[in-house]
């Protein structure tokens, strides 16, 4: 067990665990931040999906150890109100289904927002790797395009 | 629904600090107060509870698992009481008998509950028009309800809904009660958003998976690593040293790991020493094709339908065309990965947690803990995904046994390749489909053998083409196994529909007719000369089939893009599909699909949409993507990557939806978009490439080529 002092939402915490404990748990069970979710814990799906220094990270294969003096953002501090614009978006295209995958799909499409600010479809085939087993593709997709036109450069 | 009667679930509701506290007043009893009780909330039912201060909460009585009963079903009930959909609270219902059946499963929940509720929300609109009525000492006709308030048409006086709880709370449930003329509906077949979206992009707790309560452990658990396997015995010596590791219990045949935090469970449960033992035969998908080839060539004791003589027919000295299909068994694997909270104190049980069933839930966990039913409680979370995963209680029985074993309140939590590896699948299937051509170029033969594992079916008897058909037979059998199998997102549609809907574009192709008219010539023949049992309904059928032609331009598509027509009928839905490809690379790729849908009355249009688009996203990436294999009894695709699903890459750049208007009983959703899909695509592939796909999922190593157009 070691102490880490990390920085999330721009609040500084210190949590004691194991160095290879991905920083999923950290914020679930560490930290009481719920809303990153656990998926599949290889990477592969995306839920757990939180910025690192506004960089799109999949937190289930991230230890706490290397996270380091790095911002970690999670849907929880994407904004203050749910008023980011891919928030938004989600909310005015109606893309959530089940919504377990949607706080990983839209740090997911955040971060590529940041990236890219207006994102062809080719880009968002490219950058949105997040699994989905509702189906709600093709409403991300479109709600991609709307936070872009409300400028979701932050 | 069950046959509660609505006075037996009266109740006045009062307001004890702060929350709701109901005191089961009976006003059939002789305790009726004729005076409004301070504090009073209306409470004329299960579903609706009206404060004084005019807020009106409503219950989600099913599951929800993303199918959107959560905000539908209490639209329903807006609907009828009256009130702005932006001034209703709704709240998960926990599960109680006074709800009737809580189930989310056979797409039921919208067709099951439309009138109960619809009259639930009625009984309360009309106990407030006479709450207003005797205030005023106005006669009832001369009131009306509207956006929560009632109105006195010719003094124009008004009182909110809130200012008539405690006096409509006095009065007797009316056994007469008018509903909604439907012309007058607000809500209903209006778009409304997802109930919880605020709380889903903001990551509020909303999961069974966020559950976290007073004391609470991690529970992990190590399960057999193959089907056939039992658990012999267990050293736990190095996980009882893992930091944060509180106890190793064994139950329900498995054994336990609980800790302080997920990692520390998992971390115990990897250096858990378990020795599994044979227990029967460790069975491998190979053995299992081989054998359903063997079965298709025989003929079922119990055939599932005998119409004419298909023995006289294929000796006819017709075409005979015959094909075999294969289907490969799946995994539900929703995104939420099997969870359940259990705190069980000896005779009593608190459970929380995700399920389709939360009636045989309670009465399974009751029955594994050994106590009264009465003494479990039972409340549900928003579900990440069901697919027929949670149709079987596992998860609770497994969360309380290891709560009553470890004497502690337990988060049960299962990894990714525990969920894949420790499901019941949807059972591969292969079928043996045979059809003659007469001379005169009809179809007068249709014979289709199946063999499914374990138990199943992938044979729809009563579907079309039967009965548009003169010989007609279909032959199910099933091969034992100790796989378990079951109901996955639209059973026995999801593997018949591909299987049906590719083999009358095999026969259209080779009677060198259009499929869409093949099949308007078929539903012509079962109107006219319907052959045994007609199980569809031939209207609704063509009217879909109708619409979804005409929206996708049927036989019209541009240059470089191929179509392929699929339509089905499945939990009660009429359902069909033009799918659109294009040739990239010498891969398919999905452009565009139409989908006209007769489910009746369509309750939540945005709603509605959302699981039709949704279903054609889910059919599609199993078809290309996904398959369960077995080999020795331990499944080979043990987590995501492995058991691949569709991307954004990959899925339709459109789907359009359109409903057929239909003033009938709304019919279910969540399954009937998904059956078309993987055929519709896979005659969309011919018709490009010339190359018929006749497994699941398709098989596109090789690269194809588009044929011109004019040889498609």
């Amino acid at each position: 067990m070691a102490v880490y002092r990390l920085s999330v939402n721009n609040k500084v915490v210190s949590v004691d665990a194991d160095p290879d404990t991905p920083l999923l748990w950290i914020l679930r069970d560490h930290l009481n931040l719920l809303g990153t979710k656990f998926g599949c814990g290889v990477a592969q799906c995306g839920a757990c999906t939180v910025h690192i220094d506004g960089v799109a990270v999949r937190s289930c294969s991230f230890p706490v150890e290397v996270v380091g003096t790095s911002k970690v953002t999670t849907i929880e501090g994407l904004s203050v109100d749910g008023t980011h614009p891919v928030q938004v978006a989600w909310e005015e295209i109606d893309v959530p289904q089940c919504g377990y995958c949607q706080a990983g799909q839209i740090m997911a499409a955040a971060a590529l927002l940041k990236r890219t600010p207006n994102p062809t479809n080719a880009d968002i085939d490219a950058q949105m790797t997040n699994i989905c087993r509702c189906g709600t593709h093709y409403r991300i997709r479109k709600a991609i395009h709307m936070a872009a036109k409300k400028g979701a450069k932050k | 629904m069950e046959n509660v009667s609505r006075r037996s679930f009266l109740k006045i509701t009062s307001i004890a600090a702060g929350s709701s506290l109901v005191l089961g007043f009976n006003f059939l009893n002789d305790a009726i107060a004729g005076e409004p009780i301070a504090g009073m909330v209306f409470t004329p039912n299960a579903y609706i509870t009206i404060s004084q201060t005019g807020l009106v909460t409503l219950m989600a009585p099913n599951p929800e698992i993303g199918q959107g009963v959560k905000t539908a079903l209490p639209m329903i009930l807006a609907e009828e009481l009256n009130v702005k959909w932006e001034h209703v609270q709704v709240e998960m219902a926990p599960y109680d008998p006074k709800y009737g059946p809580q189930v989310a499963g056979g797409s039921g929940a919208i067709r099951g509950r439309f009138t109960p509720i619809r009259h639930a929300g009625a009984t309360a609109r009309q106990m407030l028009i006479t709450a207003a009525a005797q205030q005023w000492n106005a006669k009832e006709e001369e009131c009306y309800a509207e956006e929560g308030a009632i109105f006195h048409k010719p003094t124009g006086k008004k009182l909110g809904y809130g200012e008539l709880a405690a006096k409509a709370a006095t009065l007797p449930v009316p056994a007469d009660i008018k509903l909604k003329d439907p012309k007058d509906f607000k809500i209903i077949g209006t778009r409304i958003p997802n109930i919880d979206n605020k709380k889903i992009v903001t990551g509020k707790p909303l999961f069974g998976i966020d559950t976290r309560r007073e004391g609470m452990l991690f529970a992990m658990v190590s399960r057999p690593p193959a089907f056939g396997k039992t658990l012999k015995s267990f050293d736990d010596t190095e996980t009882r040293k893992v930091a944060g590791v509180k106890n190793v219990v064994q139950a329900h045949g498995v054994v336990a790991v609980l800790a302080t935090s997920t990692w520390a469970a998992k971390k115990g449960r990897d250096v858990l020493k378990v020795v599994w033992e044979d227990s029967s035969p460790l069975e491998s998908s190979t053995e299992h094709e081989t054998a359903f080839s063997k079965l298709i060539e025989t003929r079922s004791e119990k055939p599932s339908r005998v119409d004419g003589d298909i023995d006289a027919a294929f000796n006819s000295g017709g075409k005979i065309i015959e094909v075999v299909y294969n289907i490969p068994n799946l995994s539900h694997a929703p995104m939420e990965p099997i969870n359940f909270f259990a705190d069980v104190r000896e005779d009593k049980a608190d459970l929380y947690g995700p399920t389709q069933v939360p009636q045989q839930m309670r009465t399974e966990v009751a029955k594994a803990l050994g106590i009264p039913p009465e003494n479990v409680s039972l409340g549900m979370p928003r579900q990440g995904g069901g697919f027929g995963r949670k149709l079987r209680p596992d998860n609770g029985v497994e969360a309380a046994l290891i709560s009553q074993a470890a004497k502690a309140p337990v988060q049960l939590m299962w990894t990714r390749e525990d969920d894949i590896q420790g499901d019941y699948y949807r059972p591969a299937s292969m079928s043996k489909y045979r059809a003659v051509i007469s001379k005169d170029n009809q179809l007068i033969a249709w014979h289709a053998a199946s063999a499914v594992l374990s138990n199943g079916s992938a044979l729809m008897g009563r579907g079309f083409p039967a009965a548009a058909i003169p010989n007609f037979r279909l032959d199910p059998h099933t091969l034992k196994s100790n796989i378990p199998t079951g109901p996955w997102r639209g059973p026995t549609a999801n593997a018949a529909a591909f299987a049906d809907e590719s083999f009358l574009d095999e026969i259209a192709i080779e009677m060198k007719k259009d499929p869409v008219a093949l099949r308007l010539e078929l539903l012509d023949n079962a109107k006219n000369q319907p052959v045994g049992e007609v199980g569809y309904h031939i209207d609704k059928f063509k009217s879909v089939i109708d619409l979804v032609t005409q929206i996708s331009g049927w036989g019209k598509a541009k240059p470089n893009v191929y179509q392929g027509f699929a339509s089905y009928y499945s939990f009660n839905t009429y359902v069909a599909q033009v799918a659109e490809i294009t040739m990239i690379n010498g891969k398919p790729r999905v452009g565009r699909v139409y989908c006209a849908v007769n489910c009746g009355r369509v309750v939540n249009l945005w709603g509605a949409e959302n699981q039709i688009e949704g279903a054609i996203v889910d059919g599609l990436s199993h078809a290309l993507y996904s398959k369960i294999t077995f080999d020795k009894g331990a499944v080979m695709q043990k987590n995501f990557g492995p058991y691949r699903f569709m991307l954004m890459k990959d899925a339709p750049l459109e789907v359009i939806v359109k409903f057929v208007p239909s003033e009938d009983a709304p019919t279910g959703l969540g399954e009937p978009g998904l059956p078309p899909i993987a055929p519709a695509v896979a005659n969309a592939i011919f018709a490009a490439t010339g190359k018929r796909l006749r497994k699941l999922p398709f098989d596109l190593s090789n690269t194809l080529k588009a044929m011109p157009k004019d040889k498609a």
